[in-house]
């Protein structure tokens, strides 16, 4: 196996908060099958807060552990805060990521991200009406 | 929980016989075969014994056969001793697309000093056609090499074909067999081939421990030099042990050859009959019928290798894939890319190799812990849900 952390093998195992949102208010897509991991990251918003999260990956098992832990940390924090989350901080949550493959599989707070913009646009864009 | 091991192709087991027979010189009889007293008599003439079984095995002279440490280093003494004992002819080296590694990357550093390199391409079942071989020589080709079959498709070369083109122009013909000897019948004189590289831990013999066979009269400049062990040609003190036991393994594998591929072929058959029409959207990769007996290779669309391959494991079974993540370079099986499949259909390579020790029920337990395994990989998969949506992406 990868030298995987505990963390990481709980999480791929286990993975929180799969799936897709029906009608959501934003929705974040990542990567490609050529460098192997894509993300998309379903996001529905609250008063400024991430009331709901839901993903779907295609990787390898960092990716899908980088994906729940993401979801989880993410929930319940406000755009701003969400939008703070780093890889690096991702990586740590989940005590260690295989060096090589902490860029192609660490695409989770990406994902993230592009969903909350997607959000803010659509959000501007609906304002302008 | 049950185990079972279908990673034969990344090594086998040790036969017990084959341990039994390598035990005497771990122990009292470690003697260096080139010493000149009891001891160096004792160790040198396990080594002939062993030299003698390898050769049957391949249907070749006992004093053409070569010790190394492996199948990439009999791939590397090869490609580059063969390649820089005629660079006064010419500096033209033709391999195929799909070599192991061992003679790819040899290929390719000879590329660096100074010789040409055509890579010959194969079809979708990863088969090399003999007339692109014969497309590709030259005046000043020296050398080619095609491996006998593949590791990773399972797909086996006409090499008797190709070796009659290659020899007709009087140019050298390597050919890899690690995949195939002591799995399959090699008969080196009957190939046509100049010569061959085998390795012990790919038919239950031990590791760290290969052979090339060098056809009497072709030139090769050594790739280890120091002492003249190996009639000069690989310097180095032998692996005793590890020596006597590929001679054992030689012997086991060709006494039990056709009963090893009956048992291989029916298991293998099986799953690639079955695993397809339970799991949808699975594709065999490497040719239906020309493939090596215990070899079962599949893609499975809209998802990835390792995942599928640690979920296996959870549930006791080892395999392998040839996905960009399982690799440690992080990119797909130049095989499968060799052979047109897309990058996205090979992220979703798996690989089993049967063994010996497996049974009808090693098949039965696979596809029953298969079909979990895919169906929640694919829920994860946003490739299976645009799929599921609009019909596009599936083969």
């Amino acid at each position: 196996m990868p030298v995987y952390s505990e963390k990481v093998m709980e999480h791929f195992m286990n993975p929180r908060n799969v799936g897709e949102i029906e009608n959501p208010d934003g929705v974040g897509e990542v990567g490609n099958p050529v460098c192997g991991d894509m993300m998309t990251f379903y996001i529905k918003v609250k008063d400024n807060r991430l009331e709901d999260i839901k993903f779907k990956t295609f990787g390898c098992g960092a990716a899908i552990a980088v994906s729940s832990m993401v979801s989880e940390m993410a929930k319940g924090k406000t755009l701003d805060e969400a939008m703070k989350i780093t890889p690096r901080a991702v990586a740590d949550e989940l005590k260690g990521l295989p060096k090589q493959k902490f860029h192609c599989s660490n695409l989770g707070a990406q994902a993230l991200n592009k969903a909350i913009k997607d959000y803010l646009d659509k959000k501007k864009g609906g304002g302008k009406k | 929980m049950r185990r079972v091991y279908l990673d034969n192709a990344a090594t086998t087991p040790l036969l017990p016989e084959v341990r039994e027979a390598m035990l005497p010189y771990l122990g009292e009889a470690f003697g260096n075969p080139s010493c000149l007293h009891d001891w160096g008599d004792i160790a040198r003439e396990a080594m002939e014994d062993a030299r003698a079984q390898v050769a049957q095995l391949i249907g070749a002279d006992t004093e053409e056969i070569i010790f190394t440490g492996s199948g990439t280093e009999s791939n590397n003494f090869a490609v580059k001793g063969l390649a820089l004992a005629q660079q006064n002819k010419g500096k033209h080296v033709v391999v195929s697309a799909i070599e192991h590694f061992s003679v790819l990357h040899s290929a390719r550093t000879l590329e660096k000093w100074g010789f040409e390199l055509s890579l010959i391409p194969v079809d979708r079942y990863g088969m090399v056609n003999p007339d692109d071989v014969r497309k590709n020589l030259r005046k000043d080709t020296v050398l080619v090499s095609i491996m006998h079959a593949n590791g990773e498709v399972g797909t086996i070369e006409p090499i008797k074909e190709i070796a009659k083109i290659v020899k007709e122009k009087g140019v050298v013909f390597h050919t890899d067999a690690v995949a195939t000897a002591g799995t399959i019948p090699v008969d080196v004189k009957e190939m046509g081939v100049d010569t061959l590289s085998l390795a012990g831990n790919q038919f239950y013999g031990p590791k760290g421990v290969g052979a090339l066979w060098v056809r009497k009269g072709v030139r090769i400049i050594p790739f280890l030099d120091g002492g003249v062990q190996e009639g000069g040609r690989r310097a180095g003190t032998e692996n005793v042990p590890a020596i006597v036991g590929l001679g054992k393994a030689a012997e086991l594998a060709r006494t039990n050859m056709a009963s090893r591929i009956k048992h291989l072929t029916q298991l293998r058959n099986r799953l690639l009959t079955e695993l397809p029409s339970k799991i949808k959207h699975v594709m065999v990769t490497g040719h239906p019928q020309d493939r090596l007996p215990g070899h079962a290779s599949f893609c499975v669309e809209f998802i990835e290798g390792e995942a599928m391959l640690m979920l296996l494991n959870s549930q006791g079974v080892a395999v392998t894939s040839g996905s960009a993540c399982t690799s440690r370079a992080l990119k797909a099986s130049h095989v499968l890319i060799a052979m047109g499949i897309s990058h996205e259909l090979a992220q979703g390579s798996l690989l089993f190799s049967f063994g010996l020790d497996n049974i009808s029920e090693d098949v039965d337990y696979v596809l029953e812990v298969l079909t979990p395994v895919v169906d929640r990989l694919r829920q994860m998969s946003p490739l299976y849900a645009k799929f599921t949506k609009t019909g596009k992406g599936g083969t």
